[in-house]
C-alpha cells in the first residue's frame, strides 16, 4: 500500500508542477517574439515543457520501488 | 484520378479491413488469446480521443489564435498524472461492481438510482450530439473537397445540393451500419469489445501517421524545416501577432485555464474514454504505461499543427479556403493525390473511431440505464415472464445506435454550419464536465447524496442548455437572433452569453463558470441538507473505501432475505442463455469447493448478491437491482442497520489493524532483546576467557620465579656460578612479567578507546632504520643476515611514532624469534603504491601454517609448539599491532606457506587522514 501511496504522491506532484508550468505568470515569461533555432519562443517552450513532464511521468510510472 | 468511386471504393476497403481487425480480435479472445491484453493496446485505445476535432480542427484552431488548441491535449496530460490516485479507483470500483457505463456508475454510487441513471443518460446523449455532428461534418466536407479536385472549393459554395445533403446523411447510415456489426454482436457478460478495441487502437495508428506525413510534406517538403516556415510567417504582421498570442487579449489567460480544466474533465468523462479507459480495461497494470504513453500520442500528433496552420494561411492569404480543411487542401494545391488520400483515410478513422466508441458507450447507457428500467416497470409488458431477454436487449442497442446517429445528423443539420470544428466539439465538452462533481465527489466524498447528485447534474446541465445549446441554435437561425442580443423577453441580465452581466469572457469559459458554480453548489449544498437513505449509504462507502474491501462477498453483508436457487439460475438464464448460467453458476459452486449443478447450494445472502452483480454486468446496477428484487423477498435495512454494519466492520478492521501492529511491534523487540543477550553473553564468555588466560600467563613466570627463589632462599650453598643462572632466570622472568602487564594494560587501552595517539606526520624509512639499529644486537647474536630495501624518499604518514616504532618492534622480534636457527634471514622493504604505503616484514623461518593465518592476530594465541618447548611471548604483540594500524587506517595480514618462511606486511594511507 506505501508503494502505490508513494507513487501517487509523486503524481499528484507532477500534475501540480504541470499546473504551473502552464499558467500565468509562467507562461506569460515566454509569451514574447524571438524565436528559439527558428521556433517562436512560446511554441518552443510549450513543446519542451510538455515533453519534459512527460518525461518525469515516464520516470515516476516505470520506478519501482 | 480522384473520383468519387476510386474514393468511396477506398473508404470502404478501409472500413473492411477493419472489420477484419476486429473479427480476427474476436475470434482470438473467444480461443483464449486476446490480442488486446497488451498495455500498448490500451494506450493507443486511449487515442480514441483524437477524433476528427484533433485531425482537422485543431489547424483550423490554430490558424486563427497560434496555441489556442493546445490545452485541449495539455489538459489530459496533466489529468492523467492524476490517474493512479483517480482512475485506479475507478477501475477497482468499476470492476467489483460490474459497472457498464459512465451513468452505471453514477447510478450504481447514489444507492442503484435508476432515476439518476436515466438523467446522466439523457444529459450524455444531448451532450454528445454536436461531438458526433462534428465527425460527420468533418467526413462529408473533406469527401466534398476530395471529389473536388484538382479544383479547391469549399463546400460552402458548393451550396446545398441534394448531393452534400446526402453525403452527412449515407456517413450517419454506414457508420450505424458498422457500429452495430461491431459492438451488437452477442450480450457479453463482462461488457468487453475486444475486436472494437483492436480496430481502435489500429485506427489510432492509421491517423497519426497520416497526420506526421502531411506535417513532414508541409514542414519540409514545401518548406525548409520550422525555421523557414516560421521565419517567412513571422514576415506578416497578421501572422507575426498570433505568436505571441496570449497578449492583449481580454481573458487571453483565463480561456486558457478554462480550455485546460474543460479537457481534465473530458479525458474521464466523455463517455466513449469512460468505456476505453474503464469498461474495456482488462488489466489493472496496464495503467502505468498508458499513463505516459498516451501524453506522449498527443504531444506526436500536435507537432506538427502550427506548422500547418502557418503553411495553409501563407498558401491561401486570401481566407477563401477554410482553415479546418488545410491538412486536406495543403497536398491537393500541391497536387499530391496520394497524399491527400491518405489524409482522407486518416480523417475518416479518426472520426470512425470516435463514433463507434462513443455510440456503443450510449446504446449502451441508453439500453441499461433508460429504457430497460422503464420497460420493466411497466408491468403491462409482464417482461419478467419472459423466457429470453437477450434479443431483446441487443434490439434495444441497436435501435439506439441508429437513434444516436440520426440526432447527430439532425444536430449537423440544426446548427452544424454557424461553428467552426472545435467549437462544436467544446460545447459537448462542457456537457460531459457536468459529470465531474458527481462521480469525483463520490468516490472520495461519502457524504454526497443522490438528492445531491440529481440537483447537481440538472443545475449544470440547465445552465449549459442555456447558454451553449441555445445559442447554438440562435445563431443557425432556429431561434430569434434577438434572444442573444437583448436576452428573452428583453431582460438584459439574462442574455445567454452574458448572463448575469458576465462579460468579456469567450462563450465556453462564460458556460463553464456558471454551470460549475450552480452543480457544485447544489451537489454540495443539497448533500449536506438532505439525509442520506440506507441504500446510499452503503454504496457510498462501498466506493469510497474500495481499497478496503476484500473481493465481491462485501457487498452481501447488507441483504437480508429469502430467495430460491432455481430462480436465481433462471433469471440469469433469461438474460444470458442457459449455458452461460450454468457456467457463472459452476463458477460460483466451484470457489466454494461444490459442484453444480450435483450439490445443492443454498440461496443465501451471498448467492444473491453475486447473481446482481452478474446481471449488473449486462444490463446496469439499476435494472439489475429491480430484476433480482421481483424473485426474491427482501428486507429492507434500516439507515440504523447499515450504518451498524458499517461501523462494525470497519471498527474490526481498526481492531485487527492495531493488534497486528502491536505484535509486530512485540516481535521486533524480542528480537532486540534476543540480540543484545547473545551480544552480553558472548561478552562475558570474552571476558572469562581473557581473564583465565591473562591469569594462565602470569602464573608462569611467577612459578618459575617463586621455585628458584625458594631454591636460593633454602640452600644457601649454592654455588656462585649456579647462583648467578638463577637469579638471571629470574630477572629474565620478571622482565617478562612486566612486559606482559604493560601489554595487557595496553591492549586494555586500546580496545577501551581511551590510548593516548600522538598524531605527528612519520615517515616510516627512519622507523624503519631505528628500529634496525635497536634490534642490531639480537641479530648479530642469533647471527641473522638482515636485508632491508628501503627507497630514497617517500612519503609521510599520519600515525603515532611511538607506535609505529612499537609495531616494527614486534614484527622483527617476531621473525628474529622464528627464523631459521643456523641461517636466519630476515628481509625487509618498504613501498608506496596506490596512495599507501607498504612494508614487508619477510624470514626464512617454518613458516605459518594456512589455517593460522588469522588466528595468529587474536589475543593470546602463541605459535610455539605447546607440547615441547614453552611459548616465546605473550601472545599479544600482533594483535595489539594489528590494532595499532587500523587504528591508523591501514591493514596488517601475513603471507606464508609453511618452509618458506612468513611475510608479514601492513600498510598506511599517505597523508593526513
Amino acid at each position: 500500500m506505501s508503494e502505490f501511496q508513494s507513487k501517487g504522491q509523486r503524481f499528484v506532484a507532477l500534475c501540480m508542477l504541470g499546473l504551473v508550468l502552464f499558467n500565468y505568470p509562467i507562461l506569460a515569461l515566454f509569451n514574447v517574439s524571438g524565436t528559439v533555432l527558428g521556433v517562436p519562443v512560446l511554441y518552443a517552450y510549450l513543446f519542451v515543457a510538455w515533453a519534459a513532464l512527460i518525461a518525469l511521468m515516464v520516470i515516476v510510472a516505470e520506478t519501482v520501488d | 484520378m480522384l473520383h468519387g468511386t476510386a474514393i468511396i471504393f477506398t473508404s470502404f476497403a478501409y472500413l473492411g479491413l477493419l472489420f477484419a481487425i476486429a473479427y480476427f480480435a474476436d475470434k482470438r479472445a473467444d480461443a483464449g488469446r486476446s490480442v488486446i491484453a497488451s498495455p500498448y493496446i490500451y494506450s493507443l485505445s486511449l487515442a480514441v480521443y483524437a477524433t476528427a476535432w484533433t485531425f482537422y480542427g485543431s489547424v483550423g484552431r490554430a490558424a486563427s489564435d497560434g496555441i489556442g488548441f493546445l490545452p485541449i491535449y495539455i489538459g489530459p496530460t496533466l489529468m492523467i498524472a492524476l490517474w493512479w490516485v483517480v482512475l485506479r479507483k475507478i477501475l477497482r470500483i468499476s470492476k467489483q461492481n460490474r459497472i457498464t457505463s459512465l451513468a452505471d456508475f453514477i447510478a450504481s454510487r447514489y444507492g442503484k438510482s435508476a432515476l439518476l441513471g436515466g438523467l446522466v443518460t439523457i444529459i450524455a446523449i444531448i451532450g454528445i450530439l454536436p461531438y458526433i455532428s462534428l465527425q460527420l461534418k468533418a467526413v462529408s466536407n473533406s469527401f466534398t473537397i476530395l471529389v473536388q479536385y484538382p479544383e479547391i472549393i469549399m463546400p460552402i459554395t458548393v451550396g446545398e445540393t441534394p448531393a452534400r445533403e446526402d453525403t452527412a446523411l449515407w456517413v450517419a447510415m454506414i457508420l450505424a451500419a458498422f457500429t452495430i456489426a461491431f459492438g451488437t454482436r452477442h450480450l457479453d457478460v463482462a461488457e468487453h469489445h475486444q475486436g472494437m478495441v483492436a480496430a481502435i487502437a489500429f485506427e489510432s495508428l492509421v491517423k497519426l501517421l497520416a497526420f506526421l506525413a502531411v506535417g513532414v510534406f508541409v514542414t519540409f517538403g514545401i518548406y525548409n524545416g520550422f525555421g523557414d516556415l516560421f521565419a517567412r510567417a513571422a514576415a506578416v504582421p497578421k501572422l507575426r501577432a498570433m505568436m505571441t498570442p496570449l497578449e492583449g487579449v481580454a481573458g487571453g489567460y483565463a480561456n486558457w485555464v478554462w480550455l485546460t480544466i474543460l479537457s481534465m474533465m473530458a479525458i474521464m468523462f466523455l463517455p466513449r474514454q469512460f468505456q476505453v479507459a474503464v469498461i474495456e480495461n482488462v488489466n489493472e497494470k496496464h495503467l502505468s504505461k498508458a499513463i505516459w504513453l498516451f501524453p506522449l500520442y498527443m504531444l506526436a500528433i500536435n507537432v506538427f499543427v502550427l506548422p500547418i496552420a502557418f503553411g495553409g494561411l501563407l498558401r491561401f492569404p486570401d481566407g477563401t479556403v477554410d482553415a479546418d480543411t488545410f491538412v486536406l487542401t495543403l497536398p491537393m494545391a500541391e497536387k499530391h493525390e496520394l497524399l491527400a488520400l491518405l489524409v482522407f483515410i486518416g480523417g475518416l478513422s479518426a472520426a470512425t473511431g470516435m463514433v463507434i466508441v462513443e455510440t456503443i458507450a450510449l446504446s449502451t447507457m441508453a439500453c441499461n440505464d433508460l429504457v430497460m428500467p422503464l420497460l420493466l416497470r411497466w408491468s403491462r409488458l409482464r417482461l419478467n415472464e419472459r423466457r429470453d431477454l437477450t434479443g431483446l436487449l441487443l434490439g434495444i442497442r441497436r435501435g439506439a445506435i441508429v437513434v444516436i446517429l440520426l440526432l447527430g445528423y439532425s444536430y449537423f443539420k440544426l446548427a452544424g454550419e454557424a461553428y467552426a470544428l472545435v467549437s462544436i466539439g467544446l460545447i459537448s465538452f462542457a456537457a460531459v464536465a457536468q459529470f465531474a462533481p458527481a462521480i469525483l465527489g463520490g468516490i472520495f466524498w461519502k457524504g454526497g447524496t443522490r438528492l445531491g447528485a440529481l440537483w447537481g447534474l440538472s443545475a449544470g446541465f440547465a445552465v449549459w442548455l442555456y447558454t451553449l445549446l441555445l445559442p447554438a441554435l440562435a445563431r443557425s437561425g432556429w431561434l430569434p437572433i434577438s434572444f442573444l442580443e437583448q436576452g428573452p423577453f428583453g431582460i438584459e441580465l439574462l442574455r445567454p452569453l452574458q448572463l448575469f452581466g458576465l462579460a468579456g469572457l469567450d462563450q465556453i469559459t462564460h458556460a463553464m463558470i456558471w454551470s460549475m458554480l450552480m452543480n457544485i453548489g447544489a451537489y454540495v449544498g443539497v448533500s449536506l441538507l438532505v439525509a442520506q437513505s440506507a441504500d446510499e449509504h452503503r454504496q457510498a462507502s462501498l466506493f469510497v473505501d474500495v481499497f478496503k474491501q476484500t473481493g465481491e462477498a462485501s457487498g452481501a453483508r447488507f441483504w437480508r432475505g429469502t430467495a430460491s436457487v432455481p430462480d436465481l439460475y433462471n433469471l440469469l438464464a433469461r438474460f444470458f442463455g442457459a449455458a452461460s448460467a450454468d457456467s457463472t453458476f459452476a463458477e460460483y459452486a466451484g470457489a466454494r469447493g461444490l459442484r453444480w449443478p450435483e450439490d445443492a447450494l443454498i440461496a443465501d445472502a451471498e448467492l444473491v448478491h453475486y447473481v446482481e452483480v452478474q446481471l449488473a454486468g449486462a444490463i446496469g446496477a439499476a435494472s439489475a437491482r429491480v430484476m433480482v428484487a421481483s424473485v426474491v423477498t427482501e428486507e429492507a435495512l434500516t439507515i440504523d442497520e447499515v450504518r451498524e454494519i458499517l461501523d462494525e466492520a470497519s471498527q474490526v478492521v481498526v481492531y485487527s489493524h492495531r493488534l497486528e501492529q502491536k505484535s509486530r511491534e512485540l516481535e521486533a523487540a524480542t528480537a532486540e532483546l534476543r540480540a543484545a543477550n547473545e551480544r552480553l553473553k558472548e561478552l562475558d564468555r570474552l571476558k572469562d576467557d581473557f581473564v583465565s588466560t591473562v591469569t594462565h600467563e602470569l602464573r608462569t613466570p611467577l612459578t618459575s620465579i617463586r621455585a628458584f627463589t625458594e631454591i636460593l632462599l633454602d640452600d644457601p650453598d649454592v654455588e656462585p656460578a649456579q647462583r648467578r643462572k638463577f637469579l638471571g632466570i629470574i630477572t629474565k622472568e620478571a622482565e617478562r612479567l612486566t612486559r606482559l602487564i604493560n601489554e595487557v594494560l595496553d591492549l586494555a587501552k586500546i580496545e577501551s578507546g581511551k590510548a593516548d595517539w600522538v598524531e605527528s606526520g612519520v615517515d616510516m624509512k627512519e622507523v624503519i632504520a631505528d628500529t634496525l639499529a635497536a634490534m642490531d644486537q639480537v641479530f648479530n647474536e642469533k647471527n641473522i643476515k638482515v636485508e632491508a630495501r628501503l627507497p630514497d624518499r617517500v612519503p609521510t604518514v599520519t600515525a603515532d611514532l611511538d607506535r609505529m616504532i612499537q609495531v616494527m618492534l614486534n614484527l622483527l622480534s617476531n621473525a628474529a624469534k622464528f627464523c631459521d636457527s643456523t641461517s636466519g634471514r630476515v628481509e625487509i622493504e618498504l613501498t608506496e603504491r596506490d596512495g599507501a604505503l607498504r612494508v614487508d616484514v619477510h624470514d626464512n623461518g617454518r613458516g605459518v601454517r594456512p589455517e593460522e593465518h588469522e588466528a595468529i592476530f587474536s589475543k593470546f594465541h602463541q605459535v610455539g609448539d605447546t607440547l615441547t618447548g614453552k611459548p616465546q611471548g605473550s601472545g599479544l604483540g600482533l594483535h595489539i599491532s594489528r590494532q595499532i594500524v587500523e587504528h591508523f587506517g591501514g591493514r596488517m595480514w601475513v603471507e606464508s606457506h609453511p618452509g618458506t618462511g612468513a611475510r608479514f606486511s601492513f600498510t598506511l594511507p599517505v597523508g593526513a587522514r
